[in-house]
């Protein structure tokens, strides 16, 4: 059944603080070639059938209301994956 | 319904003018703080009614706490799912209604309250990534909300703070609007436990009936519980300053 992935990442103004935390662990594991992380969200969402234009554009308009709040975060990518 | 301290003298003396005051504390799956907001308004000399998540109606109330927790989970984003139940639409509705009706939200509260667009900004996770609790004093910076008026402008008062998702951020613009339209209603002074944006620890909206904060005044309520032998009541002007308000207007 196809899905509908939504990402979502923290503004990029916003300081992320567990992306921050990655960071710092990275070359403590010798992963050293990486000077900033930025940890964000994927949502998967399953459709029964065909993905028409309607139910995109609810995808989309869940992405903007529920998945993500504006204040703080953006939806970069919403895109239609087959199974 | 008069409520006692478990310990030490009555903080409140009754009032027959607040039989009639009633106030709703709202729960949702995960909320873990609606029975000391409760005992808070009682204590206070008020009535406190159990509102539902999932209530299609808004009982007749005066007020509204919404207190703190982890409803859902913190799931998807803290107070996201919350700011979506059936019984918020009401209260959305009320505050922004002629009657402004008074909303206070604590923590998790606070977190559905800017979900719901109520409040401005947002909380993300603390600046040092860890849970704290912690006596915190704060600092009341407007003392004529509905929830603060019982309070000097100035007055510095300690109060429990326990969170994860404390940070309070919103973009400069509205971190200037805030300041210039005295909607800052807390600081937090001599230490800031989460990284806060301008030290704020509460806000206000712009007609003064709905106020957020992270930290939690309904563990301040009754003497005998702070780290000062005759501390621990800093909290309970939240609910005097609404029921006064309560019995003082139109009602």
């Amino acid at each position: 059944m196809p899905r509908i992935v939504v990402d979502v990442m923290p503004k990029p103004e916003i300081l992320d603080p567990q992306g921050k935390a990655i960071v710092g662990a990275l070359p403590r594991l010798g992963f050293t070639g990486f000077s900033a992380v930025r940890q964000g969200k994927r949502f998967e969402l399953t459709v029964d059938g065909e993905v028409t234009d309607a139910i995109l554009a609810q995808a989309r308009e869940a992405a903007e209301t529920l998945l993500s709040n504006p204040v703080i975060e953006d939806v970069v990518n919403v895109e239609v994956v087959e199974a | 319904m008069t409520e006692l301290p478990l310990i030490g003298e009555a903080p409140v003396a009754a009032d027959s003018r607040l039989d009639g005051a009633k106030i709703g504390v709202v729960t949702f799956p995960g909320t873990l703080d609606d029975r000391d907001a409760a005992r808070a308004v009682r204590l206070a000399g008020g009535t406190a009614v159990a509102l539902w998540h999932a209530d299609t109606e808004l009982a007749d109330v005066d007020a509204v706490v919404i207190p703190g927790g982890f409803s859902y989970g913190d799931y998807l984003r803290a107070g996201a799912i919350s700011r979506f139940a059936p019984l918020m639409s009401k209260i959305i509705d009320a505050a922004n209604s002629d009657a402004k009706l008074p909303v206070l939200g604590i923590c998790n509260g606070f977190q559905i309250l800017t979900e719901s667009h109520l409040l401005p900004g947002s909380m993300i996770k603390n600046d040092h990534l860890k849970f704290l609790c912690r006596d915190q004093v704060l600092r009341v910076e407007n003392n004529t909300t509905a929830w603060t008026a019982d309070y000097e402008a100035g007055q510095e008062i300690l109060v429990p703070l326990k969170n994860q998702d404390g940070q309070y951020i919103a973009d400069e613009k509205t971190l200037d609007a805030l300041e210039a339209e005295g909607r800052v209603v807390f600081r937090y002074v001599g230490f800031n436990p989460n990284g806060s944006r301008r030290d704020i620890a509460g806000i206000t909206n712009a007609a003064g009936n709905v106020v957020g904060l992270m930290p939690h005044p309904e563990h301040a309520v009754e003497p005998g519980f702070g780290p000062e032998s005759n501390a621990g009541t800093d909290g309970l002007g939240f609910f005097t300053s609404v029921l006064n308000k309560i019995v003082g207007g139109a009602k």
